[in-house]
């Protein structure tokens, strides 16, 4: 396996540059958009000489569009806002609810519980809509249609039962011998979990609170249906602003970048938690 | 609560108090989740009805017509037809590609690493921006694609907004979207590997070509099991890459099942065709979840027993 022919070399070296530019291109070349001007972007042919301008960013930044025609709003920061407030908001939430009902359903096999478990794993699998079309009925019925707390608790479909099973995993990793001797030395159950099993499920928790936080800010799916403008998070929101500015390409390219990059970062930052998140735990990267 | 208090008390109401604990902490997830089956089961219900929003007066039961109606329903065989094409292309490509990558990789070096890692990027993208990304790629007056097409010859390549090319290019955003997952899962696998076998292989003098289809593929099956059935289950529901980038369209090109259920809904206000749509897909996916899960479960137990 070690050695390698020349020829294959050659081949393999190829082959990741094909990978690499496939993959990298898109963020690449959208970053580059960002940066130009209205009509820098329409030259053709397409080049990658230009002088860079935040005058994109600017704009969306300030919220407001001067062109020498006319000068137009845009909501983009609240978008961004929105996105920052629902996906900490639901992971919190998920947190709160999540950890403890893993640890439940890790030390304790009580009646039912791989039966619920499954039950809150199929959820993840089941199409959203069939949830959210009812939901957006009933919520205009009991006052939550467009509030940050009904969307909150929808985006529990998602968030839940991935610290759920996730965490879950981890609490059964750990040897429950620890927490015996430190209830015996006399301690409550409330402080055994905080000292005790709560810090070893730590890197697990981080992982599942990450990977919820990524799947909460991508989602796209429950606000559309459930949020109006006000409320939307750059998911939304970028679909909307390109229908809207029709031709303000750059301003576009600048607010996806603006919407891509935290996920990214944090992908970046934490990349080992990430795939085994990711796996579910499947798999022991 | 019962638990900060339990220090001092006797031992029989500790014993309760222990035994009720599992239920309190599970108690406040399992509401929320319950809540949530409130509208699956009126999802069931709107769909054994004739409801239009459009039309309240004209509400009422008509059990399995919506379901009947779609045997002679053109429009619900070409939703049925395009989600599973979709599905089937997407995962089938995804895969091949995936694994490719994953043997390329399969070395850890540095590079290796670090080209990983690089590709995690396309996959943290949310899939509607992701979308929208490649809708200005491929923009008829400036988009870099549709310029390099043109230099390759195809001056009128129209990608999302041809009815010949709109499938090829959603398919191609969802592959750019997910290929780094099966990817990812299968690296992990091929690394978790005994390398016993393979020496055994070499010293035997076993050709490369012959060690990958009687060792490793066997070997890693289980992980590319787990892989396609979770991204199968995940891209016959696709809504986003689809809605951001055509709404569906031109015409019914790419009416996958959500797509249609979700323009049945808030365009032609017809809930109860929409919800019986969105029961089909249900159906489908449960089934599809179910052998997953199995499989998922007898892939974590083996991965925690080599551990």
């Amino acid at each position: 396996m070690d050695h390698m022919s020349p020829i294959e070399r050659w081949l393999r070296g190829i082959a990741l540059t094909v990978v690499v530019l496939f993959f990298m291109f898109p963020i690449f070349w959208i970053v580059l958009m960002s940066l130009q001007t209205n009509e820098t972007i329409l030259r053709s042919p397409p080049s990658m000489v230009f002088e860079p301008t935040f005058g994109n960013y600017v704009a969306i930044i300030a919220g407001r569009l001067d062109s020498n025609v006319a000068s137009m709003g845009i909501a983009f920061m609240d978008n961004l806002w929105n996105s920052i407030l629902l996906s900490v908001g639901s992971v919190a939430v998920a947190l709160l609810l999540g950890v403890p009902a893993a640890y439940a359903f890790a030390r304790h096999k009580f009646r039912g519980s791989e039966e619920v478990a499954f039950t809150l794993l199929s959820f993840r699998f089941a199409p959203p809509l069939l949830v959210l079309l009812p939901l957006s009925l009933y919520f205009q019925q009991i006052g939550l249609a467009n509030t940050y707390l009904g969307l909150i608790w929808v985006y529990q479909l998602i968030c839940l039962p991935l610290i759920l099973w996730i965490v879950r995993g981890y609490f059964e990793d750990i040897s429950p011998d620890l927490e015996h001797a430190y209830r015996i030395a006399g301690h409550s159950w409330l402080s055994t979990f905080r000292r005790i099993a709560l810090p070893l499920a730590g890197p697990g928790i981080a992982a599942a609170g990450l990977l919820a936080f990524i799947f909460a800010w991508n989602n796209f799916i429950f606000a559309l249906v459930l949020a109006s403008a006000d409320k939307q998070p750059v998911t939304v929101g970028a679909l909307a602003f390109v229908t809207a500015s029709g031709i303000q390409y750059g301003q576009i390219a600048a607010a996806i970048v603006l919407s891509i990059a935290p996920t990214l970062a944090l992908a970046l930052y934490a990349q080992r938690y990430l795939v085994e998140g990711l796996s579910l735990g499947a798999v022991k990267g | 609560m019962a638990a900060a208090s339990d220090i001092s008390i006797p031992r029989r109401r500790f014993a309760v108090s222990r035994r009720l604990l599992p239920y309190l902490l599970s108690l406040p997830a399992l509401l929320v989740c319950i809540a949530i089956l409130i509208p699956f089961f009126t999802a069931v219900y709107y769909s054994l009805q004739r409801f239009r929003l459009s039309q309240p007066w004209n509400r009422g039961m008509n059990w399995g017509e919506n379901y009947l109606n779609f045997l002679t329903d053109p429009d619900f065989w070409n939703t049925l037809q395009v989600s599973l094409t979709y599905a089937f292309l997407t995962v089938g490509l995804e895969l091949l590609l995936g694994l490719g990558i994953a043997l390329l990789l399969k070395k850890r070096t540095r590079l290796n690493n670090f080209i990983s890692i690089m590709l995690l990027m396309p996959l943290m993208t949310a899939p509607a921006l992701a979308a929208l990304m490649w809708k200005l790629m491929t923009n008829p007056n400036f988009g870099i694609l549709s310029y390099f097409a043109a230099q390759l010859g195809f001056p009128d390549f129209r990608w999302g907004s041809s009815p010949d090319t709109a499938l090829f290019t959603v398919v191609l955003v969802d592959i750019w979207v997910y290929t780094p997952f099966i990817m990812i899962l299968l690296l992990a696998g091929l690394r978790s590997l005994p390398t016993q076998p393979f020496e055994a292989a070499a010293l035997d003098g076993v050709p490369r070509f012959q060690q990958f289809w009687r060792i490793t593929l066997p070997m890693l099956m289980p992980y590319i099991l787990t892989a396609s059935l979770f991204r199968l289950l995940d891209s016959i529901q696709q809504f986003d890459i689809i809605y951001a980038m055509t709404q569906g369209g031109p015409g019914d090109t790419l009416m996958v099942f959500q797509v249609e259920a979700y323009l049945n809904f808030f365009q032609s206000t017809n809930v109860g065709r929409s919800a019986a749509l969105l029961m089909i897909l249900w159906v489908i996916t449960y089934f599809l979840s179910n052998i997953f899960i199995k499989n998922w479960l007898r892939l974590r137990e083996r991965a925690r027993g080599e551990v």
